[in-house]
């Protein structure tokens, strides 16, 4: 069963969409995504696969092509980066607000000013209060098995909500690695067929789709999209449980690595979760007690789950590929800070913004960083909370 | 896994020179192997000339780290003019070795190489990619240089494979594939250590 390869990840995504095959795919490039529509575009033009490829003239139209295809009944797919995800700002939440199921490869690239084309978690980060799901990946590997995941999440009927899948770009997106691929068969039966009950194009019951929703009715409307959203987690764990199933390969809300006896903690997302988990094995081979948090789920947030998983830690640095400009710490910290607020023996905790815009971070930090939840959890005393690492300046602007 | 079962190469070029697509080539011959690879370019602003800077790792396991390389086992350049302007030993293990595209013999070069006291190979890609290719494509000579000297694979393994990626790649070229495979066994038999 299923073929060893290697693939870059965004090669890797594109066989996905093969092998699902989806009605249509909806797409303008953008640095570093842009392989993934020019690689399906070929499987189009090869016949490999029977898809309608609208190339639009902009991400907006992207996004508006997805959400019409999916109104109608069909299965539609895009990827993007960047400040394409930003021009779609509004088709996002239009299309999480009809329930459409769309699914979206993102591959992470500052949203800009200055211009950049590197990797840093800030285009999604923003977008995480527009009711898509959110799925990272630290690997080739995981950015495929997440994408076929993708769809049996968002079409079940108790969430109906549009996924993101996200992977590191040039990081994972134009690295060759080695990957697992699964067979066309079997993907094609774990992923099925889209049959919503109710669709555009359903002459039997004929259906608005987008209409104005006046206050009387538009705060149910958001009641029920949130409550998908909780509903969106046991779906997601239920999926990952066939996926292992038909794998072996194991998913969950997030990822734990020596976290059982673990006295410091790192809390991070996506490929630089390898490097940190390599420093975590170095220090584990001195005898300190570190462990790793990588999270896979950012949208629902698994705040219950994480709260469990650090109720016998002393100190977490809780690591942001994303700047928020709140002036007290990143997005992932915020929620990860409060996750904490309930548990009787709260750890430390500290956050570090870092990678922004591809700047590079190494095992060398990490255990930088381990070494100094080992004196936050010492002296108690955690100083400024709210970090940056990587960067020329010291903290303060000195 | 244990560090030194991790082979890190860093790969020096200009922008159109291929030494992305050696390195890509390079994973691909490791992985048919039967190693874990990676290969990956760092991207800056991209234009035909510019320095570029590209990587491998092989091991015997997944290597989970996705940092760029800093300490290499070997450091590849591609345009010897680089010498001047990029600190290419820069972290290079003294257990290691540079291999530079170039005419003159390693000792010629030391001097440029800022007190690197490891092995320096040196290998005409220039010539044997005109004599072999028909143009100044050094790629692929260099991709032969580094396969001998850090023996990541067995040069016989690598040699069969190239082939078979040649004949794959150049399906509607087939006239092409002679002279890549002359570049690559002139490349074994010349890289030059000094």
């Amino acid at each position: 069963m299923g073929k060893k390869d290697r693939l870059s990840g965004n090669e890797a995504i594109a066989y996905a969409m093969k092998q699902i095959n989806p009605d249509v795919m909806g797409a303008f490039p953008i640095t570093p995504s842009t392989e993934i529509p020019q690689y399906f575009a070929s499987y189009v033009a090869n016949g490999e696969v029977d898809t309608e490829f609208v190339a639009v003239e902009s991400e907006h139209s992207a996004m508006s092509t997805c959400y019409a295809a999916q109104a109608a009944g069909g299965r539609a797919v895009t990827a993007t980066s960047s400040a394409g995800m930003a021009l779609m700002w509004e088709m996002l939440y239009v299309t999480a607000s009809a329930r459409l199921p769309v699914t979206m490869a993102l591959v992470n690239r500052a949203l800009t000013g200055p211009i950049n084309i590197n990797n840093d978690h800030s285009d999604s980060m923003g977008a995480r209060d527009s009711g898509w799901i959110q799925i990272y990946s630290e690997t080739n590997q995981e950015a495929y098995d997440n994408y076929i995941q993708a769809m049996p999440i968002g079409e079940n009927k108790e969430v109906r909500l549009p996924v993101m899948v996200c992977q590191d770009g040039f990081i994972t997106s134009h690295a060759v690695e080695n990957i697992e691929l699964i067979d066309d068969e079997d993907v094609k039966s774990f992923v099925g067929e889209y049959n919503p009950e109710n669709y555009l194009l359903k002459k039997e019951n004929t259906l608005a789709v987008g209409p104005y929703d006046i206050s009387n009715y538009y705060m149910e409307h958001k009641k029920q999209q949130a409550e998908a959203m909780k509903n969106a987690k046991s779906v997601i764990l239920s999926t990952a449980k066939k996926f292992e199933e038909l794998t072996g390969r194991k998913y969950a809300l997030f990822e734990e690595y020596e976290m059982e006896d673990a006295e410091a903690a790192l809390v991070i997302i996506g490929s630089s979760a390898g490097t940190a988990r390599e420093a975590a094995r170095r220090l584990r081979q001195e005898g300190k007690k570190v462990g790793l948090i990588k999270i896979r789920v950012f949208r629902p947030f698994p705040m219950h789950e994480l709260a469990a998983a650090m109720s016998g830690v002393k100190a977490v640095a809780v690591m942001d590929k994303a700047e928020s400009f709140s002036a007290c710490g990143g997005p992932l910290f915020a929620e990860v800070r409060s996750a904490l607020y309930d548990l009787k023996n709260k750890p430390h905790v500290i956050n570090y913004v870092y990678g922004l815009g591809g700047r590079d971070i190494c095992v060398e930090h990490f255990e930088m960083i381990y070494g100094q939840l080992f004196e936050i959890a010492e002296t108690g005393n955690p100083g400024e909370v709210y970090r940056h690492i990587g960067q020329r300046e010291q903290e303060g602007g000195k | 896994m244990k560090e030194k079962d991790i082979i890190e190469i860093r790969w020096h070029g200009r922008g159109g020179q291929g030494a992305k697509t050696a390195c890509l080539l390079l994973a691909d011959v490791a992985f048919s192997s039967g190693k874990h690879v990676q290969g990956f370019p760092e991207y800056g602003p991209e234009r035909m000339g510019a320095p570029i800077t590209a990587y491998n790792r092989i091991s015997s396991e997944r290597c989970s780290v996705h940092s760029n390389i800093y300490k290499p086992d070997y450091v590849v350049v591609v345009d010897e003019t680089l010498l001047a302007s990029v600190d290419v030993t820069s972290g290079l293990k003294e257990s290691g070795a540079i291999i530079i595209n170039s005419e003159k013999e390693p000792n010629d070069l030391r001097s440029l190489l800022r007190g690197y006291k490891g092995e320096v190979y040196t290998i005409n890609a220039r010539k044997i990619s005109e004599e072999t290719i028909g143009k100044n494509m050094p790629n692929t000579p260099m991709l032969a240089a580094a396969v001998k000297v850090s023996n990541v694979v067995d040069s016989d393994h690598f040699i069969k494979d190239m082939e078979a990626s040649f004949r794959h790649k150049f399906a509607s070229r087939p006239h092409v594939i002679e002279g890549n495979m002359k570049a690559i066994m002139k490349s074994l038999e010349e890289v030059c250590a000094g």
